[in-house]
């Protein structure tokens, strides 16, 4: 008689996962990308914002070119010498890093406040919600132009910026979740034995509703990084001494009327297959757990 | 009916009012009022001037007050670039975004619904895994770095198109719209597809869902054993069950094609309310995005407000049950 | 004796599933004579909603009829082009599906789904066919139906859409209607009201009807004959007196057993032991075999097939319960 392993949901979860290969395609994709982004020290060729290894005798080479010293660039350089390979794994790096922290800032501050409406109701339920309500009828982007327009430039701003933007979408799932499983018999039954607020919220309440948080935030991520990149595009996102994929893409806006074309391209190219492993991802995710979800 | 609709609105005039006040303490909190509404490079008598004249000297409420009347009569400031007021310098440059975001939406619900209802009907087609792939990249692609390879593609590389700009206008009931000219069109054209790209892979996903759930419905079995034609049940049976959510979205949406349009214009260098936006924000014209805040807000209670209403009369079921809150 | 409306000969309808063939349908044969009610009984997962598309022609990928004929008047429905088809669904054969409120369209007016089955079939205009569909309305027991044909589904109560979708069906005077298990959906009330409003709308047509339904009870007051279905297979035919009093099949027996009203109070209820079998993994033998309290040997080794045991009771059995004339 064989004995079967213990069912878990994440052992669940990974299996259901596996089911198609294009996830696990995009999955393995998305590995590789955060790779490159957490170790971009040690596997881009270059370091570009090391003044003292670039030189602008090297600048604006065709993809292939060897530079002057020796170096190949192989996706060209810019129009300061800077190889875009480099710039890009770097790019990548603060694209990743801003809308990693600044969603998972988002998630939790929606978690708060969305079990806190949940759980409180009343008056505190309705101020939060109407909050949300009116946060969310006005697209991200805007916002988030508006808001940096005032507050200026840099890094913490654009990440201050997307939090503000994104953490309503949040509490307002969580609040929807919460909402369905406070009402479950159980948890009546755990307030009637006078079970800690903690223990019924974190233990109970908590766990069923990350799933669609969890879709949520995957979806948000990519958004994070869609609207940072445009902030930057635009001028008012990130500074020149950190440049993300978009701000990258915005230098080479004028060099694209004259045919130099690669160093608005590649950065853009980066940009779309890492949204797409992103939104591949989140698709199945979403896809997996739905029915779960229903159940 | 009538009672919901007047809920709504005074519901909107609500968020209105809120969002006002948002604005200006906003504004005041920000920064020093007086630069905000006052030419910076105004030497310090007109400055001392301007303010008293504006009431700058004054308490806050009182401020708040003279904001607000302001507001009811439709003055919004003046722009520091341009000298005119700048409700009335976004009003002129209005059009040009709005034909912009009317033909985006267009095309992206002209192509949109049919190819979503294709895959929808048919979802293990090689052709149907096709259109999915595609609407997958045309909302993973970043709105602005698309453009940048529309004008690469068809401006540079085979030089069909112009890279930017508007074309020559012509004025109807004293609004100057571009597309009735070939020249306008021309120019109309890349930055139409470029805000339709991204809405029509969100209206294809949508449409696909709807229709492969409708589908299977009882009701189209149904029709089709009383034995109404394919495209009678189709056009009609199917696509009406599947246009409430779609419609409602697309509602939704117009906002943010609105918003979006910010990147595109930027892209383009399309005159309209978006790179005024961005030309004001570099150039501090503050009054101008003040104007250009409160016309979104109220462009969006409005919009909210028509697609609530329009999605109450689509769908019966929603208007027996009367209010929506 | 006149030809039959419906004659159905060796129907067999596969759908290809992942897990294999399903063979929901197999070697499926009965006629239905002009005026007459044909009671389709069996469980779910039995074949007999099946068999009802199949004769329609409504089945979808994976779904497809292998073998049979199905002839309409003599016409085999199988052989038509689907054009032809199209023209005579709705129009020469009706359906009747179970939940109304499911088969109505939820955002299209009672009128506008009337009308359009009107159009589709007869060259009359929008106004005429709007007269047409009032006066169906009112045939079926609907007060003010002038006002009712501008309803929205969900504007009326079950039964009554349920009548709606009854108006719907006779319209067009069809030769033929099949009804899916229309009165299941509905409370018991409901349910007899509905039977009864059939019985004689039927008495002043000779529209043939099938039947199909899981509950023995309804088919005893209102159908001619019966046709009891298990796992794809027709397993008895007959008048439904012949069957009931005298059943000559042990599922068919085990049906009436299982009837909490047939037993006499205070004895035990007597189910049918096991579950029926799922399609993928039949038996070799009968399918009913692992059930039934006299199978042998033979039965799980072989198939029965279609007997004749008297003038219009058939059977599919190798140990009937009642011996017949031919053998």
């Amino acid at each position: 008689m064989t004995v079967t392993r213990a069912d878990t949901p994440l052992r669940r979860f990974v299996a259901d996962y596996l089911t198609s290969p294009l996830a696990v395609v995009a999955g393995l994709g998305l590995a590789v990308i955060v790779l490159l982004a957490v170790f971009a020290g040690q596997i881009a060729p270059q370091n570009p914002y090391d003044l003292g290894q670039i030189t602008i005798f090297d600048g604006s080479l065709p993809p292939g070119e060897l530079g002057f010293e020796g170096f190949r660039f192989w996706l060209g350089s810019d129009e300061q010498g800077r190889d875009m390979l480099s710039a890009m794994i770097y790019g990548l790096r603060i694209s990743l890093f801003v809308s990693f922290v600044a969603v998972g800032s988002a998630v939790l501050i929606g978690l708060g406040l969305g079990l806190l409406a949940a759980w409180r109701g009343g008056s505190i339920e309705a101020i939060v919600m109407r909050t949300v309500d009116i946060q969310l009828s006005f697209p991200a982007l805007l916002v988030a132009l508006l808001l940096l327009a005032a507050l200026g430039k840099g890094v913490d701003k654009v990440i201050i910026a997307l939090i503000l933007v994104q953490w309503a979408y949040f509490a307002r799932t969580v609040r929807a979740a919460a909402l369905v499983e406070i009402k479950k018999d159980y948890v009546m039954a755990a307030r009637a034995a006078a079970l800690p607020q903690w223990r019924i919220l974190f233990g109970h309440v908590l766990p069923n509703v990350m799933p669609p948080v969890l879709v949520i935030a995957t979806v948000q991520i990519a958004n994070a990084i869609a609207i940072e990149a445009s902030l930057s595009f635009l001028g008012v996102g990130v500074p020149i001494t950190e440049p993300s994929l978009g701000l990258l893409i915005a230098n080479g806006f004028d060099y694209l009327l004259s045919g130099r074309y690669w160093i608005s391209f590649y950065p853009g190219v980066a940009l779309l297959i890492t949204l797409v492993c992103i939104n591949l991802v989140g698709d199945h995710v979403r896809d997996i757990l739905n029915p779960r979800m229903q159940s | 009916m009538l009672a919901y609709l007047i809920r709504r609105f005074s519901q909107a005039i609500f968020v209105m009012a809120v969002m006002a006040t948002i604005v200006f303490f906003g504004l005041y909190a920000v920064g020093n009022p007086v630069d905000l509404l006052i030419n910076p490079e105004a030497d310090l008598a007109e400055q001392e001037a301007t303010m008293r004249r504006l009431g700058l000297d004054r308490p806050v409420h009182v401020q708040f007050g003279y904001f607000l009347n302001g507001l009811m009569q439709g003055d919004l400031g003046t722009s520091f670039v341009h000298n005119r007021p700048a409700l009335e310098l976004i009003l002129s440059r209005l059009p040009a975004t709005l034909e912009l975001a009317f033909l985006g939406i267009l095309i992206a619900v002209g192509l949109g619904v049919p190819l979503g209802m294709i895959a929808g009907l048919r979802p293990e087609a090689p052709y149907s895994k096709l259109i999915m792939a595609g609407s997958v990249v045309g909302f993973s692609t970043p709105n602005f770095w698309q453009g940048l390879m529309l004008i690469m593609f068809f401006a540079v590389f085979l030089g069909w198109l112009p890279a930017g700009g508007r074309g020559d206008t012509i004025d109807v009931l004293g609004i100057p719209v571009s597309f009735l000219t070939w020249d306008g069109l021309s120019h109309l054209i890349l930055p139409a597809v470029n805000v339709a790209i991204f809405k029509m892979s969100l209206v294809i996903r949508l449409t696909r869902a709807g229709t492969s759930e409708v589908a299977l419905q009882d009701y189209v079995k149904y029709a089709r054993a009383r034995g109404l034609s394919p495209r009678r049940v189709i056009g009609v049976h199917i696509l009406k069950n599947i246009l409430i959510p779609v419609v409602t979205v697309l509602g939704l949406e117009t906002g943010n094609v609105i918003a979006f349009a910010v990147v595109t214009e930027t892209v383009f260098a399309w005159p309209g309310i978006g790179k005024l936006l961005i030309d004001s924000i570099g150039l501090l014209d503050r009054p101008v995005v003040v104007a250009y805040l409160m016309l979104t807000v109220f462009l969006f209670v409005m919009i909210n407000l028509i697609v609530d209403i329009g999605y109450s009369l689509l769908d019966p079921r929603v208007r027996i049950k009367g209010d929506k809150a | 004796m006149t030809d039959p409306v419906l004659s159905v000969r060796g129907l067999r309808t596969e759908f290809a599933t992942r897990a294999g063939t399903v063979v929901a349908v197999d070697s499926v044969s009965f006629d239905v004579a002009a005026g007459e009610v044909l009671g389709v009984v069996g469980e779910s997962g039995s074949g007999k909603t099946i068999t009802g598309f199949s004769i329609l022609g409504l089945i979808d990928r994976p779904g497809r009829i292998t073998a049979g004929e199905v002839l309409l008047n003599g016409t085999d429905l199988r052989k038509l082009p689907e054009s032809q088809m199209q023209r005579l669904r709705g129009d020469r054969i009706a359906m009747i599906f179970q939940d109304p409120m499911m088969t109505l369209n939820p955002v299209l007016r009672i009128d506008t789904q009337m009308v359009e089955t009107i159009c589709a079939h007869r060259d009359v205009s929008t106004a005429r066919a709007r007269e047409m569909a009032a006066e169906a309305l009112g045939l079926v027991g609907i007060p003010s139906p002038v006002e009712r044909l501008r309803n929205y589904p969900h504007e009326m109560s079950g039964g009554m859409r349920q009548r709606v979708v009854i108006a719907m069906a006779l319209m067009l005077e069809p030769d033929l209607i099949i009804a899916d298990e229309p009165t299941t959906a509905l409370d018991v009330t409901i349910q007899s009201q509905i039977l009864s409003e059939v019985q004689r709308l039927l008495a002043q047509r000779r529209t043939a009807l099938i039947w199909i339904t899981h509950d023995l009870t309804v088919v005893a007051g209102l159908a001619h004959r019966v046709a009891v279905m298990y796992a794809g297979h027709i397993v008895e035919t007959g008048a439904v007196d012949d069957l009931l009093d005298t059943p000559a099949h042990p599922y068919t027996q085990g049906l009436i057993s299982s009837i909490p009203s047939a037993v006499p109070r205070g004895e035990r209820l007597v189910p049918i032991s096991g579950m029926t079998p799922s399609l993928i993994n039949l038996p070799a033998g009968c399918a009913f075999a692992p059930r039934c309290p006299q199978a042998d040997a033979r039965c799980q080794a072989e198939r029965p097939w279609q007997k004749e045991l008297t003038r219009g009771h058939a059977l599919r059995c190798f140990h009937p319960l009642v011996q017949g004339a031919a053998s």
